[in-house]
């Protein structure tokens, strides 16, 4: 008789979603027909061996060596960004060449260039992309704007939901600017049968009409796409190669800094006012943690990506990223865990700084992926609870050479790997990129990183 | 009260007190301007030191920019303060990054250097049309994204066929920047952070 969800501990939690992770199953629910028994035995190889390095339980077989790219399986294959964002097969076909090509422990699928049309359909000002602002080459760059008012915490904290349908959806996505008319789903209540009926009023308005209409095709795009995507990751994992995260979510912090106030806009309401900006970080720590743990489940895989933007050393005091930053950073870590996750979280820029902060985490249980930080400090200071990854430099792998690459990684594997708990990456996920530069660094490492 | 002490500490009200009283009492509006720029050049020092972060920086930033629009319309003629030089600085093609380049641009200011920033997504030849129209000795180039390296030396190529090369100094920076970058692009310097952009522009006019 099998434990309900809710009576398991979070470790028996996070046993079933890693032996999901271990045996996946195909969209019929019956185990997955891997290609060979040999890339089965890889397959779970390569999980065993990330797992080995999280839990800091038994020191895995080998470093796992994941080369994390944004967009390099594009400019590798040889097709341009554009084509990759509206183009699916090539964009599959791309990263498939990636991952079949450097052999990574773990990929992050194909997701990267996105649906293309639906950021046509939906008019999404948030960024621009290859023929909407960037040349047709370039990475989509994401534009920050006050996307919030400096006066509107209020209306957040309340209702983060309502907040984002009504007043974010509008001025994000230039085509879904009639959402502002609707109504609170919350208004609708039993009490007398026509205050629910007033609120169906906005749906009769033409602006309103127009934006569902946009969201209906929108969505069926997306669709489309996700089904390709759906189709990438099982041939992948049947090829033996797992997938590095099953969903993600942000800091608090940077939800509201990044994606509703922008920098300036969150730094001059930490002075102007604080007691705001705590209370909207609070509001945020539930959602954060369902959005990670929702889609981890889901994909039966545990870990969570996090990408970290503002806490970043110099980018706040320390005595702002403990006030601002870390405690709802680490309630919503700590409610991932609760759930049978594991945050990856990644540090990008540097966080020497935040090393002693940030130790306060239950043993083996997240990835702290290292970007400029000095890795021997991050090894000291966390290697006994917590798996650290990281930090071979972008610039390294673009305009280096495979000798260079290979005496960083030596030098790397020489100061983090000592006794498990490190995983080797690259340092920010890196765009152009010399192909033996990457070769490089994952042969190298496969060999050097050998525990014996 | 003390103006430039107000900023120097961030003291958002007290500082737009202090202004508007003494403006009341009918002040010099170019003496208390002054003021403010001391006030800012701690700020900048305080930076520098390690004691202040980019958080207080912008909001700096910010009380100046108040305190300006209420001065500004004051002043019936700008007095120019001596500059140490002329910077000419933007964030390369293709890249739309800003944050660093706007933090280099503070000190740049602070440190008495009249800066010409073009913004971002800047494509070589605008750089070279502003260096052969300030006829500025030094040009910073930034960039966030890999990409931006293959920008920055095609702007370096483009002052080459100019003729400009020989007459300008170009330092870069940005997010993932090294020496290895610095080699690759053809530029003469690249600085880590906001302070190595403003002793190299110093060394470079022979301020330092």
């Amino acid at each position: 008789m099998e434990k309900k969800w809710e009576e398991m501990t979070p470790e028996e939690r996070q046993e079933v979603l890693i032996q999901r992770w271990l045996s996946p199953k195909d969209p019929q629910g019956e185990d997955l027909k891997f290609k060979t028994p040999e890339a089965e035995a890889e397959y779970k190889a390569r999980v065993q061996r990330l797992v080995d390095a999280i839990q800091l339980k038994r020191v895995p077989d080998r470093v796992p060596v994941l080369p994390l790219p944004n967009m390099f399986p594009v400019y590798y294959y040889g097709i341009t960004v554009q084509e990759a964002m509206y183009d699916y097969e090539k964009c599959f076909a791309a990263f498939k060449k990636f991952v079949l090509d450097f052999q990574p422990d773990a990929t992050m699928g194909c997701m990267g260039p996105g649906p293309g049309k639906f950021y046509d359909i939906v008019d999404y000002k948030v960024y621009r992309w290859p023929g909407h602002g960037v040349g047709p080459n370039q990475c989509y760059q994401a534009v920050e704007d006050e996307y919030m008012k400096a006066d509107e915490y209020d209306a957040l904290i309340t209702d983060p939901t309502y907040y984002f349908l009504t007043v974010y959806f509008p001025r994000a996505f230039g085509s879904l600017k009639g959402l502002s008319l609707l109504s609170p789903p919350t208004y609708v209540l039993e009490f007398y049968p026509t205050f629910s009926a007033v609120h169906f009023i906005p749906f009769a308005l033409p602006p309103v009409q127009e934006a569902l209409k946009v969201m209906a095709e929108a969505g069926a795009e997306v669709l489309k796409w996700i089904q390709g995507v759906v189709g990438w990751n099982l041939e992948i994992m049947a090829s033996g190669f797992p997938l590095l995260a099953g969903g993600g979510c942000k800091a608090p912090f940077d939800t509201v800094g990044d994606t509703l106030r922008g920098t300036k806009g969150i730094i001059i309401d930490m002075y102007r006012q604080p007691e705001k900006v705590l209370k909207a970080v609070e509001a945020l720590v539930p959602i954060m943690i369902k959005m990670g743990a929702e889609a981890a489940k889901q994909n039966g895989v545990p870990l969570v990506f996090m990408p970290l933007h503002k806490g970043a050393d110099g980018f706040m005091s320390d005595q702002q990223f403990k006030t601002f930053y870390w405690p709802t950073l680490k309630k919503v870590i700590l409610g991932l865990i609760e759930e049978g996750c594991i945050p990856f979280l990644v540090a990008e820029g540097g966080f020497n700084s935040r090393l002693e902060v940030i130790k306060d985490l239950p043993k083996g249980k997240v990835v702290w992926m290292f970007d400029q930080t000095d890795m021997a400090q991050a090894k000291k200071i966390l290697g006994d609870s917590a798996c650290i990854a990281g930090n071979v430099p972008t610039d390294l792998l673009a305009v280096g050479t495979p000798e260079q690459v290979k005496e960083y990684v030596k030098k790397l594997i020489d100061t983090c790997a000592d006794g498990g708990g490190f995983i080797l990456t690259n340092g920010a996920f890196f765009d152009e990129a010399k192909p033996e530069n990457v070769k490089a660094m994952v042969e190298f490492a496969k060999e050097y990183g050998v525990y014996r | 009260m003390d103006l430039v002490e107000a900023i120097a500490d961030l003291r958002e009200e007290e500082a737009l007190k202090i202004v508007k009283d003494r403006l009341s009492a009918g002040e010099d509006p170019v003496k208390i301007l002054e003021e403010a720029r001391k006030g800012l050049e701690i700020v900048g020092n305080r930076f520098a030191s390690g004691e202040y972060f980019i958080p207080d920086l912008i909001y700096s930033g910010e009380i100046m920019k108040q305190i300006t629009e209420i001065v500004k319309p004051l002043i019936s003629q700008t007095t120019q303060a001596k500059k140490l030089g002329k910077v000419v600085i933007g964030t390369v093609a293709g890249d739309i990054h800003d944050i660093g380049k706007n933090i280099v641009v503070f000190m740049l200011e602070v440190n008495g250097f009249e800066v010409y920033d073009l913004g971002v997504d800047v494509p070589p030849e605008r750089f070279v049309e502003k260096v052969k129209e300030t006829q500025a000795p030094i040009l910073g180039l930034s960039g966030f994204l890999t990409l931006a390296f293959d920008s920055m030396k095609r702007t370096i190529e483009a002052l080459k066929e100019a003729g400009l090369r020989d007459k300008v100094k170009v330092m870069i920076g940005g997010g993932q920047v090294t020496d290895e970058v610095r080699k690759y692009t053809g530029a003469d310097a690249y600085g880590k952070d906001a302070m190595a952009a403003v002793s190299l522009a110093k060394a470079w006019v022979g301020a330092s």
